[in-house]
């Protein structure tokens, strides 16, 4: 596969002096879904914006496809469809006004079967003449992702595009996401939250401060990182861990109320069963099962200290 | 490809539709306010007025009020057309698109100045009304009245580049605009004012657009058309090239 985004050593500081983005190096695959995995104010918004043409460089190189983004700017450009992190649509306008926009914006010649095409599988025709006001956010949503669309691009970034949508909305845009990568296109898309990176990228590049700490197929990164932990609430506390129980590498905390157990998801065998059938044998009764999984600060405290 | 059509077109489309979304704002007010201005000083105040330049004072304020409107609205056009977008975040679109400054101008004051043109022949026509009319140069009137309505949305696109808020969006108009358009001579001519008036009246530029669009109308002026037809020039220039400075900079646009 060849990077169809090739970003050297961009760094972005704001006016207020603000260093969003340090000497960040990073390359998209063409036809890929990469997820820009970050907490707050890690600088996915910032590497999306500069890419796109909504910010400035300070320092750095980006290409688009081969193209500058600075000096070749119309090529790059109209590569490219932004789906924003905030819900930003004039109120007043149509659905197909805002739409059709777009498309004239990147350049195209209208196309009314494309378009009808696009609203219709964003659920969105039924409402073409609709001011956007009287959108539900969750339509909202699909207008944002439709105008990214609206000119056939070969890239589509998601900021943050699960904030603010419900179950059905989320399986309905990663199957968009998936048709679309079947379809060539490149999908960068941005979380905050590891579950979501591992349900839909292919690669995920974990970011923190304005650097990227790695890059890695999801497969690989699940097994280096996921580790879960097995939490059982006993019926009544023990005062030690039974005879049964010993050589499972189960432990006892909250005075004796709780047993947790650490299994790694990379290995074959979780040792579930063998810790629940110990229990059975044991006689020991349990109020609630659950698990936990490490969650993206655990990631990052390990990430960091590796480094 | 050298200039991205379908984008100026798109731009063109979205701001004009804006207007036919709110036709009494776009139309029917401006059009009140003059028919207001007729009676008033047309007719209640005109009627005790001598003539000048041996023009009634009822058609001689016809270029006057046409100008004041279609300067005014071209400002106002132009600088919400591109104050909004930046206030609602949805200029960011713009912004990613293959488009260059030069584009996003000639949509968003092409539109803005059809406005406003239109709105003036609106009034032209809304004048004939109530006072007898003869344009002297009607091909000429024509032409002045777009290049003002062009001018004056260029100036309002600066605004609305500048502006922070909707404050400075209102403020500016009501504290400089609509003052050097009332003083230009909208409704007087300048040798009906003291000396020293009309000394500072030389620096209002709009006086220099309005003298030569009534100019158009009766062959009368305040200064020579010429002058007239050189101002509006220097100031479409001087507009555009701080527009250019603008998006050079990125200022206010691109952090
Ligand atoms: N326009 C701006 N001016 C100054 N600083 C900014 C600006 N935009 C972002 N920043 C700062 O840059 C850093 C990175 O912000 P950015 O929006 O890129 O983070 P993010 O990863 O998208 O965060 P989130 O997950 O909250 O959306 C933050 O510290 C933020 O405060
Ligand atoms: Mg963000």
């Amino acid at each position: 596969m060849s990077a169809i985004v090739q970003i050297e050593l961009l760094t972005k500081k704001y006016d207020d002096g603000k260093l969003a983005l340090k000497d960040l190096s990073v390359e998209f695959m063409k036809g890929e879904i990469i997820a820009l995995l970050g907490p707050n104010g890690a600088g996915k918004t910032s590497l999306i914006s500069i890419i796109c043409g909504l910010t400035t460089i300070s320092d750095g190189r980006v290409t688009v496809d081969g193209f500058d983004i600075q000096s070749d700017y119309r090529k790059a450009r109209s590569l490219i469809g932004l789906v924003p992190q905030e819900l930003m649509l004039e109120p007043f306008e149509t659905v197909m006004g805002t739409v059709s926009l777009s498309r004239g914006l990147f350049g195209q010649a209208p196309n009314d079967e494309y378009v009808e095409g696009l609203l219709s599988r964003l659920s969105l025709w039924e409402k073409r003449h609709s001011p956007i006001r009287e959108l539900s956010g969750g339509m909202k949503r699909r207008v944002l992702i439709a105008k990214a669309l609206s000119h056939e691009p070969k890239i589509l970034f998601l900021d943050e595009p699960t904030a603010g949508v419900d179950v059905d909305l989320r399986r309905d845009m990663w199957r968009l996401v998936k048709e679309l990568q079947a379809e060539g296109v490149t999908v960068i898309l941005t979380t905050h939250y590891i579950e979501e990176a591992e349900e839909i990228a292919d690669r995920i590049a974990v970011i923190n401060e304005g650097q990227i700490l790695l890059v890695e197929d999801k497969s690989v990164l699940m097994k280096r990182l996921g580790k879960k932990e097995l939490l059982i609430e006993l019926s009544e506390s023990l005062i030690a861990i039974p005879q049964g129980l010993a050589g499972l590498g189960v432990r006892l905390q909250n005075d004796g109320r709780q047993l947790s157990y650490s299994y790694d998801m990379a290995t074959e065998k979780s040792g579930i069963p063998e810790v629940l059938g110990a229990l059975k044998i044991e006689g020991i009764g349990f109020s609630d099962v659950h698990t936990e999984q490490s969650s993206l600060e655990d990631i990052f405290i390990e990430l960091v200290a590796e480094r | 490809m050298i200039l991205n059509f379908y984008a100026i077109k798109a731009i063109y489309k979205f701001e004009m539709s804006r207007t036919y979304r709110t036709p009494l704002q776009s139309f029917a007010s401006p059009v009140i306010a003059t028919v207001l201005y007729f009676v008033v000083f047309g007719s209640a105040i005109g009627n005790r007025m001598t003539p000048i330049d041996g023009i009634s004072y009822g058609a001689f304020i016809v270029p006057g009020l046409i100008m004041l409107t279609v300067m005014t609205q071209s400002v106002a056009n132009a600088s919400f057309g591109i104050y909004f977008p930046k206030f609602l975040g949805t200029i960011y679109e713009h912004l990613s698109a293959p488009i260059s400054s030069f584009e996003m101008v000639i949509g968003y004051v092409g539109a803005a100045a059809t406005k406003s043109a239109g709105v003036g022949c609106i009034i032209l026509a809304v004048s004939f009304l109530f006072v007898p009319l003869k344009v002297q140069h009607p091909l000429l009137m024509l032409g002045f009245l777009l290049a003002t309505a062009l001018c004056f949305s260029l100036l309002g696109f600066i605004l609305g580049l500048w502006a922070k808020d909707f404050e400075q969006l209102n403020l500016v108009p009501a504290l400089i605009i609509t003052p050097l358009v009332f003083l230009g001579g909208s409704f007087y001519s300048i040798d009906m004012l003291p000396s020293l008036w009309q000394t500072v009246s030389l620096f209002n530029p709009a006086m220099y657009v309005i003298s030569g669009f009534r100019w158009a109308f009766f062959g009368v002026s305040d200064v020579p058309i010429m002058i007239s037809l050189v101002s509006i020039a220097i100031l479409a220039i001087v507009f555009f090239a701080i527009i250019w400075r603008i998006f050079a900079t990125g200022y206010r646009l691109r952090q």
